[in-house]
């Protein structure tokens, strides 16, 4: 018996990611996103193969040199040096895993942090849920980047506490969202059905409504890991974020400001790839949310 | 409508409370002695530094403290700036209409473009120009506009040559601040030239700072506009053999502007947002810039009071997005 239950159970879930692929198919731009994420990941974790150089060492007989098929570039630096002698690919290589560690991380606690609390102000609802929000809406009434700024000052700059504080930020969003879709799915029958059934706040909250909740959840944390990556890129631009010798993207058109005018490649290429892998990541966010959300199917 | 604004007022009070509160609580979490943090001062005497906890009340139970905060803020004393020893307020006021003038242009050029662009993109749905200006939309909300603005120095500044790198006005010029805007001030200045060179110095700050809400507004119209197209009176309007012109514009355009009109107020945290970056990029002094220097110069007060206005300023433009809201869409009102 349970046998024939487990089976159906895995049928429906291959059906459903069957449709889900399906629609996300028919988006071209978000398999494209997909596959320059895909390409992201691969190049973060195999970082130290693929780099020709070490990130940090600088070469004191070649700064600002320009890239190989400009006049005086070198072979040996394919896309030219920075102004203290550091391999720019090397840099930008290593820079990919920053910017998905960065987003990953701020992305899980935000989620986290956010779908806990919006379950307790949906499900619970009255003065929890009253004063969870107003604290949620104080959040939100500050620019994102200057609440940002503000909590490093506190904490003192350097990434984890930059990332911390992206994700303070980002909570409310996640918050809001799982309240709204909670609140919706606790008028249906299955979750009366279950509690009738005995089951406790706890099971409720997160094996019985958390699931069909997910949709909204999963392409906000896709909108919400290119906002990460961008967020912390101008946290470490305005010099609060991952600190120098870090190869992190933002950092690294912080330290390249003064020779906009000399060297483009210093400036042009960290912002491209900030630009790349934003961009990727937005393009599969549009697919998700037109696989995910039933509502916009039809348009 | 009255009861409408009421309504939206009381639920102000209490994120107004709380950004109060967040504010005064910021200083005292700060690592360090907050009494030293906000006199500024170091290694003092243990009767200086009792005879400052006075001053600054410090010496009060923290309740206290945050009532009497609340009191000098109501009074509008928001404190002295560490670093030029000025009134906060005074320094915000000064600085405040720089950064509205980059901000309203920059909402300008991004409305002026963004609405049209996604007017058309909707009613020319699946074409090269919808394609194109769409692809080109989801780059301009991807774009770290810190890069963005320092790309369009090299270009325009670096190899062309045609705008200034940096600041509101060229040095050549100077003129009383009536308005404290450069484009109306130079202007009533009656200087030659003045006013080319206001508006040469803010054509890149405010290009940059539109590109994001540009974006955004941009695709916002196209679908509002997808959406209302798809509706009944829509479609008894062509039924009716209306010009397409006339059902476009009176009765698509007219309903699809309701949630357009709220994103284009959304965008003022963002714009706000953005302008601590564009503000940075061009020197252009503003609050953003004021901002940033004062949390690099450990300059708390104007930090605390800064955030307090800001955040402040926000809400109050939600709530003026909130009741246009209600006067276009008489539905809201309602319910």
């Amino acid at each position: 018996m349970s046998d024939t239950v487990q089976l159906s159970s895995s049928a429906i879930r291959r059906q459903m990611l069957a449709e889900f692929w399906f629609y996300f198919r028919q988006n071209r731009g978000a398999v494209a996103g997909l596959f320059v994420f895909v390409l992201l990941v691969l190049t973060a974790i195999f970082a130290p193969v693929l780099a020709p150089h070490n990130p940090t060492m600088q070469y004191r007989d070649a700064f600002l040199l320009p890239p190989v098929w400009q006049e005086g570039g070198r072979a040996e630096f394919l896309l030219g040096t920075d102004a203290v002698g550091r391999d720019m690919l090397s840099r930008l290589i290593f820079g990919a895993q920053y910017s998905l560690f960065i987003g990953i991380v701020v992305v899980a606690i935000a989620l986290v942090g956010g779908v806990i609390i919006g379950l307790i102000a949906g499900f619970f609802r009255g003065w929890v849920d009253a004063v969870i929000m107003r604290v949620m809406d104080v959040i939100l009434a500050f620019p994102s980047l200057l609440l940002a700024l503000v909590l490093v000052a506190i904490l003192g700059p350097g990434l984890t506490n930059a990332m911390i504080a992206i994700a303070i930020v980002y909570q409310p969003h996640f918050a809001r969202l799982t309240r709204a879709a909670v609140m919706g799915e606790m008028q249906r029958e299955y979750v009366t059905a279950a509690r009738v059934a005995g089951a406790g706040n706890l099971r409720l909250m997160f094996k019985t409504i958390l699931p069909n909740c997910l949709g909204p959840l999963i392409v906000q944390a896709t909108l919400s890991f290119s906002s990460a990556v961008l967020d912390s890129a101008a946290l470490g631009f305005l010099g609060m974020g991952a600190q120098p010798p870090a190869p992190e993207w933002g950092t690294m058109l912080a330290e390249a400001r003064e020779f906009i005018l000399r060297a483009w490649w210093v400036v042009t290429l960290p912002g491209l790839a900030i630009l790349v892998s934003v961009l990727a990541i937005n393009m599969m966010g549009d697919g998700l949310r037109d696989a995910l959300d039933p509502k916009l199917k039809r348009s | 409508m009255v009861r409408f604004l009421l309504s939206k007022l009381l639920y102000l009070i209490p994120t107004f409370l709380g950004i109060t509160i967040v504010a005064f609580g910021f200083v005292r979490i700060l690592p360090g002695d907050p009494v030293l943090l906000m006199a500024g001062e170091r290694g003092v005497s243990p009767e200086r530094h009792a005879e400052l906890s006075a001053q600054l009340g410090f010496d009060k139970p923290v309740v206290m403290q945050y009532f009497d905060f609340l009191g000098r803020l109501l009074q509008g004393d928001l404190g002295n700036s560490l670093v030029t020893k000025k009134p906060v307020l005074t320094e915000f006021l000064a600085l405040f209409p720089a950064t509205v003038e980059l901000g309203l242009c920059a909402i300008l050029i991004a409305t002026l473009i963004g609405v049209p662009v996604g007017v058309l993109a909707a009613i020319k749905r699946g074409s090269w120009f919808d394609q194109i200006s769409m692809t080109s939309a989801l780059v301009g909300f991807s774009m770290p506009i810190f890069w963005w603005g320092l790309l369009l120095i090299i270009f325009f500044s670096g190899f062309l040559g045609w705008t200034p790198v940096s600041g509101r006005i060229s040095l050549m010029y100077y003129f009383p601040q009536v308005t404290g805007f450069m484009l109306i001030d130079s202007l009533i200045s009656g200087q030659e030239g003045a006013f080319t060179s206001a508006v040469s110095h803010l054509i890149l700050p405010s290009v940059v700072l539109a590109t994001i809400p540009l974006a955004v507004i941009a695709r916002q119209t196209r679908s509002a506009m997808l959406e209302v197209m798809g509706e009944d009176y829509v479609r008894t309007a062509r039924a009716k053999g209306m010009p397409r012109r006339r059902v476009i514009g009176v009765h698509a355009l007219r309903n699809a502007m309701i949630p357009v009109v709220t994103t284009i107020g959304l965008q003022i945290g963002v714009l706000i947002a953005g302008a601590i970056l564009t503000e940075t990029i061009f020197s252009w002094p503003g609050i953003g810039k004021w901002m940033i220097d004062s949390i690099s110069r450990r300059d708390y007060p104007v930090v605390q009071s800064g955030l307090l206005l800001i955040a402040g300023m926000v809400m109050v433009v939600n709530l003026l997005v909130d009741l246009t809201y209600g006067l276009i869409n008489p539905r809201i009102r309602a319910s």
